[in-house]
């Protein structure tokens, strides 16, 4: 396909008086790995929301795989491709950690798959999933059980499960030890040789900087830098935002 | 155990009980009794569909409850039609009625949800006070049919009724819980916004759930006029309605099917007695007291002190 | 003379207008300002409500002393249920659906307490003013409801002046805003929401001994008055005081209007009709925050 799989046109959000982003455009081609930094408070986590349907965007255009997304809810672009993983784990706490991921199953994969699963094929690509994240032998247990980590790779399998075509993988890695970064970067990396495309917000940046083939850079909701990861740390703006004057 | 083998049990247990009662119990005030506990049965778990399965509360359950005994009164004087056509119409009226509150409010948040369902009853019973036709503040009579359908006995067939009722409640719940709709649910329930992420059509299911709760509430209401013969808008509007069907469910446990039921039958029948025994006054600060002492002490209830960790559902 | 029936409906709209701010204050701090959904607060009110009477009947004290001898023992019992609530529900992150079921268990239990102790009766208060009548042209206030509007005004104008000029006040405006900042000024946001909610229910006691001075009063007019703060609080955008008054007035206006040309049975509905449709098309009300 020629037409990038998401098209972000002069994307603008606002809280109040507080302009949260300011005429964002992009465009994300299938199968490429984009890293997204900024600052705290730049922005990025609004545009995830603005992305995912969670929060409505006041103006400009998004379109993913054709479709315009604008005023569609969340659901429903979950189900046409686009899925998220939340920076703070938002696990379903009366679910255990196997039917987590039963719920983007059972309410995505129809639509993304075109046949509802069976029982059988649920279990088995849980299964699937839980050993790609390595939680495999605590499907039964329950999500307070877990340890930080282990609820943030939850986090992502569960975004996972809805079998994206575009996956924003939201701060996944905060806190995280270096071996643990390195776990989900290869998951990741995984994940996008199979065909899906990563967008990666992050701080940690040699993570970022591993990870991507292109970097955005977001400064206090307008967008600054985007192009290859080298050229884009170089950027004088880049390194005042983050080191200041 | 699959849903269609519970929905049969519970068609069973329905018939021995009914059997049981009419063989053992020589006194009717007995199925008088019954048939209040059995409509908590049905209010409560009504409740706990909204309220337990999707984390969404509601105070108004006077008000469906009295769309479906109003709307009995109406068709009571146009016509006189059948118990169990009441209990449809009722059903429908107050589903509908539910689904048009939650097109309303369900958007916002869950506190919005909830004063919203308060006023929606005081809307309702204030349309019913102004109304002439079903009697207004003053009250209307219904008069019982001398004999019923299959049973003779008037009362004998109230209380069947409203133990089918009962019957047919826990089963559309607990089918509601062990489907693709009660994970749904309970992802809206523990996290909305993530649900939402996860691909489930969150305002849809919660219209669903408004729905089928508001609906049940109204069938329970509808055979009130028969069993009461005097309905007036202080009565039926009764807050006590609201307060039990959170209470109800909230002390026996609003995670399954079990907790409203546990909850009904121990605070039904503790306050039948209590009415006859102490002043009715006393019995409703009894429920006050227990509803605020285990939403402080013991929120998931009975079955939560029973089990002390929240075990995770069976899944589907 | 219509004109006549339309400016009284109006003007005592109005007068009712302001009271009902009274009632709605307290609301708009735990409700608008502290996210605490106390549905309780019209129970209070009438507690306080038959406080007032007791102290008038029994020793003849003017409702509105007996209003502020109160007031203090309204504080104490504020800060006992946040001391509650806070520890059962806004620690535990459930503050949702089992803090809403709390506050309409205590609802409830206050209306039922009263009901035992005084019966279904209504109770009314003598003072010097309640029976006289202010005539202005063809207008007539009676003073029974015109001292408690101002009265209104005072509390509500005073505790605006403490929200913005004192230390305490600005950090309640704070903590409703962002309890997090507040947090990393070291300023402890649960004894800041626990002076608010005192306060809400201080202003509580006042309400009451004013709305027993316009009526007479019985436990379960509480309901009525349900609908009425929850209305006027949305409607008024949540936390802010002036959007509060405005919204209490139109109510009151639309009420007094609806009682006069449509009979006083159907004025529930308006305030319940008035919240329905406000949730349903604009919840951030008049003046909200978006």
């Amino acid at each position: 396909m020629n037409e990038p799989l998401l098209q972000v046109q002069g994307l603008g959000k606002r809280f109040g008086g507080f302009v949260a982003l300011d005429d964002i455009s992009l465009d994300i081609r299938e199968g490429e790995r984009v890293g997204l930094i900024g600052p705290n408070g730049s922005g990025k986590s609004t545009l995830v929301n603005c992305l995912s349907g969670t929060l409505k965007h006041d103006s400009g255009k998004v379109r993913f795989d054709g479709h315009a997304f604008d005023g569609l809810p969340a659901y429903r672009r979950t189900r046409l491709g686009l899925a998220r993983s939340f920076q703070l784990p938002k696990p379903f706490r009366s679910l255990t950690v196997v039917q987590n991921l039963h719920v983007p199953l059972l309410f995505t994969a129809k639509h993304r798959g075109g046949a509802r699963l069976s029982t059988v094929e649920i279990d088995a690509r849980c299964a699937e999933l839980l050993r790609l994240v390595a939680l495999d032998g605590k499907a039964r247990m329950q999500p307070r059980d877990l340890t930080q980590i282990e609820m943030r790779k939850l986090e992502l399998a569960r975004a996972m499960a809805a079998a994206p075509k575009l996956l924003i993988a939201d701060e996944a890695m905060a806190g995280l030890s270096h071996s643990e970064v390195d776990d989900i970067l290869a998951l990741l990396v995984k994940l996008n040789q199979s065909g899906v495309t990563v967008i990666l917000i992050e701080h940690i940046m040699r993570a970022v900087m591993s990870f991507s083939e292109r970097l955005v850079c977001l400064v206090a909701g307008k967008k600054i830098a985007d192009g290859q990861p080298q050229e884009v740390v170089r950027n004088p703006e880049v390194e005042r935002a983050y080191l200041g004057e | 155990m699959k849903n269609s083998a519970f929905c049969l049990l519970t068609a069973a247990a329905v018939i021995v009980i009914f059997a049981v009662a009419m063989l053992t119990l020589a006194n009717d005030y007995f199925f008088f009794a019954g048939y209040v506990v059995l409509q908590y049965i049905v209010l409560a778990t009504a409740w706990n569909v909204l309220g337990g399965y999707t984390g969404y509360i509601n105070f108004g359950t006077a008000g469906f409850f009295a769309i479906g005994a109003y709307s009995s009164v109406v068709l009571h004087k146009l016509w006189g039609p059948p118990i169990p056509l009441l209990i449809v119409v009722g059903g429908v009226l107050s589903g509908l009625v539910g689904l048009g509150m939650g097109v309303l409010t369900l958007r916002l948040r869950g506190v919005f949800f909830a004063i919203g369902t308060l006023a929606l009853a005081i809307v309702v019973q204030t349309f019913v006070t102004n109304w002439d036709f079903v009697g207004g503040s003053r009250g209307v009579y219904i008069i019982r049919p001398a004999t019923a359908p299959l049973l003779g006995n008037y009362i004998h067939y109230l209380f069947l009724v409203m133990l089918a009722l009962a019957g047919f409640a826990i089963a559309l719940a607990r089918c509601v819980e062990h489907s693709t709709l009660g994970f749904g649910l309970a992802a809206v329930r523990d996290d909305e916004q993530a649900a939402e992420a996860a691909g489930v059509p969150t305002l849809k299911l919660k219209l669903i759930s408004t729905t089928l709760s508001g609906a049940l509430m109204g069938m329970a209401g509808a055979p009130l006029p028969y069993y009461v013969t005097y309905l007036d808008p202080t009565s039926g509007f009764n807050l006590a309605y609201a307060v039990n069907s959170i209470a109800m469910p909230l002390i026996g446990g609003m995670t399954s099917w079990v907790g409203p039921l546990l909850g009904a039958i121990f605070l039904g029948t503790i306050q039948q007695a209590a009415t006859v025994t102490i002043s009715s006054s006393l019995n409703l600060l009894l429920v006050g007291v227990l509803l605020v002492l285990f939403v402080v002490v013991a929120p998931n209830g009975l079955i939560g002190l029973w089990r002390p960790r929240r075990r995770a559902r069976e899944g589907s | 003379m219509f004109t006549e029936l339309l400016l009284n409906a109006i003007v005592s709209g109005i007068v009712l207008g302001g009271f009902y701010a009274a009632v709605s204050v307290g609301l708009a701090i735990s409700f608008g300002m502290l996210d605490i959904g106390n549905l309780a607060h019209p129970a209070f009110v009438i507690l306080g409500a038959f406080c007032v009477y007791v102290l008038n009947q029994r020793w003849g004290i003017d409702p509105l002393i007996g209003a502020i001898l109160i007031t203090p023992f309204f504080f104490v019992l504020g800060a006992g249920l946040y001391g509650i609530y806070h520890y059962s529900f806004e620690r535990r992150g459930e503050e949702g659906l089992r803090g809403l079921a709390f506050f309409f268990g205590i609802l409830f239990i206050t209306e039922v307490a009263l009901i035992l102790g005084f019966g279904v009766d209504y109770r009314f208060v003598q003072a010097s003013y309640i029976d006289a009548t202010l005539h202005i042209g063809f207008v007539d206030l009676a003073w029974r409801t015109l001292v408690p509007c101002i009265a209104a005004f005072a509390m509500i104008g005073a505790l605006q002046l403490f929200m913005s000029r004192t230390y305490i006040g600005r950090a309640i405006l704070a903590v409703s805003q962002d309890s997090l900042a507040l947090r990393l000024m070291s300023i402890n946001p649960s004894r800041v929401k626990l002076i608010a909610f005192s306060l809400s229910l201080a202003t509580a006691a006042i309400a009451g001994a004013l709305l027993i001075i316009i009526q007479p009063v019985e436990p379960s007019i509480g309901r009525d008055y349900i609908g009425r703060v929850f209305a006027i609080v949305v409607l008024g955008g949540m936390g802010s005081f002036p959007g509060m008054l405005c919204a209490a007035i139109l109510l009151g206006v639309a009420e007094s209007l609806t009682a006069t040309f449509y009979g006083p049975s159907w004025a529930p509905a308006v305030s319940f009709g008035i919240l329905l449709l406000t949730l349903a098309l604009r919840p951030a009300g008049i003046l909200g925050r978006a």
